[in-house]
């Protein structure tokens, strides 16, 4: 938003005031404000860093768009690169990470890996990208992205910010009413356990003592994880012969429901408790009030 | 002085690797067999006798550096696992390449960390990743992975989430083209199924509980008495994954008194992105790129140690074509400007962690970029730049650089190279490099906090296989440009840099002292690259097969990198006509190495020291995780 902008606006500014009063929505105001002070957490994964530390060294220099100084502590910080490989062993600590940056903030994935896995995709210790278990609001492709390419993909998130609305409550999370929850942290079995599919995996467990274990699975000696008993593994090498597991696809639709609908659900419940708990608390005040 | 009158130690330890291997043979004749399969060489040691036969190899012959111990599966070649080491002098010279086997049931080799403590990360990964135990070890346990992790991952018969087959090209994509996603058939992006009787209520982490163990914590702190009396607790202090100055996703745990450290422990494999997992899949070019993002700093150097060691490999066949001289001075040009990348930025980041926040790395950066910009315009990428191949090279130089990306502050737009060569090695590198020691080299506050701290002392960095200006700086004159030589080293006229005092201003002296010594190899360059203007980079004059087929054998081919001796051991085990993919890929990463001793060197020390010595030793998590 340029001086010019804000100086033309629909409602009547009188001619004495002109360029002296500005007229503009709230959140502009706000959008304008905060997308000039985004500052990144200091924070590198692979070489993709390096890349982001030449962007924001001396010759590109990302100070210059707003992204003034790189924080170490994710409580100071307001947008999260993540810059290179994200491996099992460290999205652990990036979702705490995530957990404790505050709101509003935004992740931008940098790079093939952080996209998608990239070149180390097929690694046993690879996440295919942060989206599995972070929101993502930019991808930058490039292995690595040059420091033009990352340059981009802040404006890119710039001007996605200014699209952003106080008055559409839903828009963003931090503009609704209810408190954010925290992601919830995967732990480490004897693979990565992400939380949210504990459902899906209770359902599959189910199904793995009911039925034989799916084609390709086979014993693995001496497991000794947090998680006793039995551990079998999918090696899916005879399952290429198959086209598709249906078994495993069949976790993530289950019939009915998907689940993110119940996801939903759950977001929209807290919503309308968080509501309900702001009325109440105008009734109350509105009392006290009319008391006074 | 007589020949004879010199004590039996003292001959043996001069002999050739040959004798050395003869004489062993013929000293234990039981214990210790030639390995004779094709294109391997050394010997095969009865892994009950492995640490006294070490112990002789160390002491007797004199083979005092532990440079690389690994383990490979030779799964339906004999189905056993072969733990193989190699040995060097420190005076210089060829490897002792010994090995020792066991079944890969019961995965069982004796620990070597009593003779080289350099072995103690290796052994550990070796465990991790292959599952063979080692008795006689103080600390084993998972480096890479996470303790709890299912399985032995680099196992042949071990298969990753998204497997599809043993070897690239994947059938199903090449050459039919088409597209086809593993984990669409594996969606949770993971290979463990659960058991029924799964108790996710209960489920927890154990893998933070195995660290501190380690360090002799547990449920109870431990109360210290200090010197009046009084009670103290022991503090445990987390340093990373996320710490702005860990260089990377590095952890260390610290027991500190006070402000005084008294263990250390580092915590990586936060990085571990199976490197040789994928690499023992692809094909012996596709990992070239790959190598590039070991040591993402200086992506020449570790191209360059891979093409050799496939290079020795491809010697060992009838259609073989050594590298032009052209070629190899190209080769030496890249690697030394990548040196002089590699150590600004070390230097720079180290003052960072010593205080002197970010200015110096404004400046060394700006030469970087230059050098960076060379690289793009020749190999077409700042930092991954994949340039060199088997027997050969991506490309010549350009006649004159042009910029990629053609932007506003691109500093070559189009520019001649030799010019622009000159220029940079003659007077732009030169005074920056001037400028860094006018402004620290005798700066009192570096001096004050990086003189006397994080002190190795030469025999330690010796057994702990420390390698590259950590090694140098303390006090052993050893550069495998000159120890071992490989290109055309032996006819450049350069000086290996050594200090004697072993703390982190004697690496900061070496690593100076090395930027100067890399820009008066770059300058018998330009000559050598003058003279051999329009000569082919290949030696029959065109590119080298897209998919070469390597003979059976084994190869270690090592470098001097910026970070230290950076070695690959290839093994090919294809039948008559020779293998498309590794058998087996290892790399032996320096900065994983070097923080073997990471622990010794800070004990004693401040808090607020341990980031500098860190910073000293220069690590890259790409290779040390790999
Ligand atoms: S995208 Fe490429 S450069 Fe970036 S972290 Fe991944 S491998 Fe490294």
């Amino acid at each position: 938003m340029n001086l010019q902008e804000l100086n033309q606006s629909e409602f009547p500014v009188p001619a004495e005031l002109e360029n002296n009063i500005a007229i503009t929505s709230l959140s502009q105001l706000y959008n304008w404000g905060r997308r000039n002070s985004m500052w990144p957490m200091l924070f590198g994964l692979a070489c993709c860093a390096i890349e982001m530390i030449a962007t924001a060294a001396s010759r590109f220099d990302f100070s210059r768009f707003g992204f003034e100084v790189m924080r170490a502590t994710p409580r100071q910080a307001d947008l999260m690169i993540v810059s290179g490989t994200v491996t099992k062993k460290m999205v652990v600590p990036i979702v705490r990470l995530y957990n404790q940056m505050p709101e509003p903030k935004y992740v931008l994935a940098m790079g093939a890996c952080a996209s998608g896995g990239g070149p180390f995709k097929e690694g046993y210790n690879v996440v295919s990208g942060m989206d599995k278990y972070l929101p993502v609001d930019v991808y930058v492709p490039g292995c690595p992205p040059t420091p033009q390419a990352l340059l981009y993909g802040m404006i890119a998130l710039q001007r996605k910010i200014d699209g952003q609305s106080i008055a559409n409550g839903d828009d963003v999370p931090w503009y609704g009413v209810s408190t954010a929850e925290p992601t919830p942290v995967p732990v480490l079995g004897p693979d990565i356990i992400d939380p949210r599919q504990m459902d899906m995996i209770r359902r599959q467990a189910e199904a793995a003592a009911v039925d034989a274990p799916s084609i390709g699975s086979r014993e693995l000696p001496a497991a000794t994880p947090l998680v006793a008993a039995k551990v079998t593994v999918d090696t899916t090498a005879e399952a290429d012969a198959a086209p598709i597991n249906e078994n495993a696809l069949s976790f993530v639709l289950p019939t009915g429901a998907a689940p993110w609908a119940e996801a939903e659900e759950i977001r929209e419940k807290r919503r309308l408790r968080a509501l309900a708990r702001k009325a109440l608390r105008a009734t109350r005040r509105a009392a006290v009030a009319e008391e006074e | 002085m007589d020949q004879a009158a010199l004590a039996p130690e003292r001959q043996l330890d001069a002999i050739s690797v040959e004798d050395a291997i003869t004489h062993l043979n013929s000293e234990y004749a039981d214990e210790v067999q030639l390995d004779e399969r094709e294109g391997y060489g050394g010997i095969i040691v009865d892994s009950k006798r492995l640490v006294d036969i070490a112990r002789v190899i160390r002491d007797d012959l004199g083979f005092d550096y532990l440079s690389s111990a690994t383990a490979v599966d030779y799964l339906g070649e004999g189905d056993h696992l072969e733990m193989v080491y190699h040995a060097y002098r420190t005076t210089g010279g060829g490897a002792l390449v010994f090995k020792a086997r066991t079944d890969r049931d019961n995965a069982v080799i004796p620990s070597l960390v009593s003779i080289w403590r350099g072995s103690d990360f290796q052994e550990r990964e070796a465990w991790d990743l292959m599952g063979i135990r080692f008795p006689g070890h103080p600390n084993l346990k998972r480096i890479l992975m996470w303790e709890g992790f299912q399985g032995h991952p680099l196992r042949k018969d071990w298969r990753e989430a998204y497997y599809e087959e043993e070897q690239k090209p994947f059938d199903s994509r090449w050459p039919g083209g088409h597209v086809h996603r593993a984990e669409e058939k594996n969606v949770f992006g993971k290979n463990v199924t659960y058991p029924p009787d799964i108790d996710l209520g209960r489920l927890m982490d154990t893998s933070e509980a195995a660290v501190y163990q380690s360090l002799g914590l547990g449920v109870d702190v431990e109360r210290i008495m200090d010197k009046d009396g009084f009670e103290t607790d022991e503090l445990v202090v987390n340093m990373g994954p996320h710490h702005p100055s860990t260089h990377g996703v590095f952890r260390m745990v610290l027991t500190v008194d006070g402000e005084t450290v008294t263990s250390l422990e580092p915590v990586m494999g936060y990085l571990h992105r199976n490197h040789e997992k994928i690499g023992e899949r692809n094909t012996y070019l596709h990992n070239i790129p790959f190598t590039d993002r070991l040591d993402y700093i200086s992506s020449m150097g570790n191209n360059h140690g891979y093409v050799l060691a496939v290079e020795q490999l491809m010697s060992l066949g009838r259609k073989y074509n050594p590298p032009t001289y052209r070629c190899e001075a190209l080769r030496v040009m890249m690697v030394e400007l990548s040196r002089i990348v590699n150590h600004l930025w070390a230097i720079g980041f180290w003052l960072n962690d010593i205080g002197a926040f970010f200015t110096p790395v404004l400046y060394f950066v700006q030469e970087r970029e230059r050098i960076l910009d060379f690289f793009e315009a020749v190999a077409g990428s700042r930092m991954m730049c994949n340039y060199m191949r088997f027997g050969g090279l991506f490309g010549d130089l350009p006649e004159r650089l042009k910029s990629v990306s053609n932007l506003a502050n691109d500093r070559v737009r189009d520019y001649n190279t030799m010019q622009f060569l000159t220029e940079m090695i003659n007077e732009r590198i030169p005074r920056t490099i001037d400028d860094l020691e006018r402004l620290l080299t005798q700066n009192e506050i570096l001096i004050e906090r990086s003189v006397g701290v994080g002190v190795l002392t030469r025999e330690d960095a010796i057994n702990y296989s420390a390698a590259g200006p950590l090694l140098r700086g303390s006090g052993v004159d050893y550069d495998i440009r000159r120890a071992d030589p490989y290109s055309i080293y032996p006819e450049l006229d350069f000086d290996v840099a050594v200090e004697n005092e072993g703390d982190m201003y004697a690496r900061y002296r070496v690593r100076v002292s090395e930027l100067r010594e890399s820009v008066r190899i770059l300058k018998q360059i330009l000559p050598r690259l003058e003279a051999t203007a329009g000569e082919s980079i290949w030696a029959d004059g065109k590119p080298g097969a897209y998919a070469p087929r390597v003979p059976h054998g084994e190869a270690y081919g090592r470098v001097e990198n910026g970070k230290g001796e950076l070695g690959y051991y290839v093994v090919s085990a294809g039948g008559r006509g020779g293998s498309s993919n590794p058998w087996r890929y290892h790399v032996r990463a320096p900065s994983f190495i070097n923080l073997t001793p990471m622990g010794i060197m800070s004990r004693g020390y401040k808090v607020a020291d341990i980031v500098g010595i860190l910073g000293s030793i220069d690590i890259v998590l790409g290779e040390t995780d790999r």
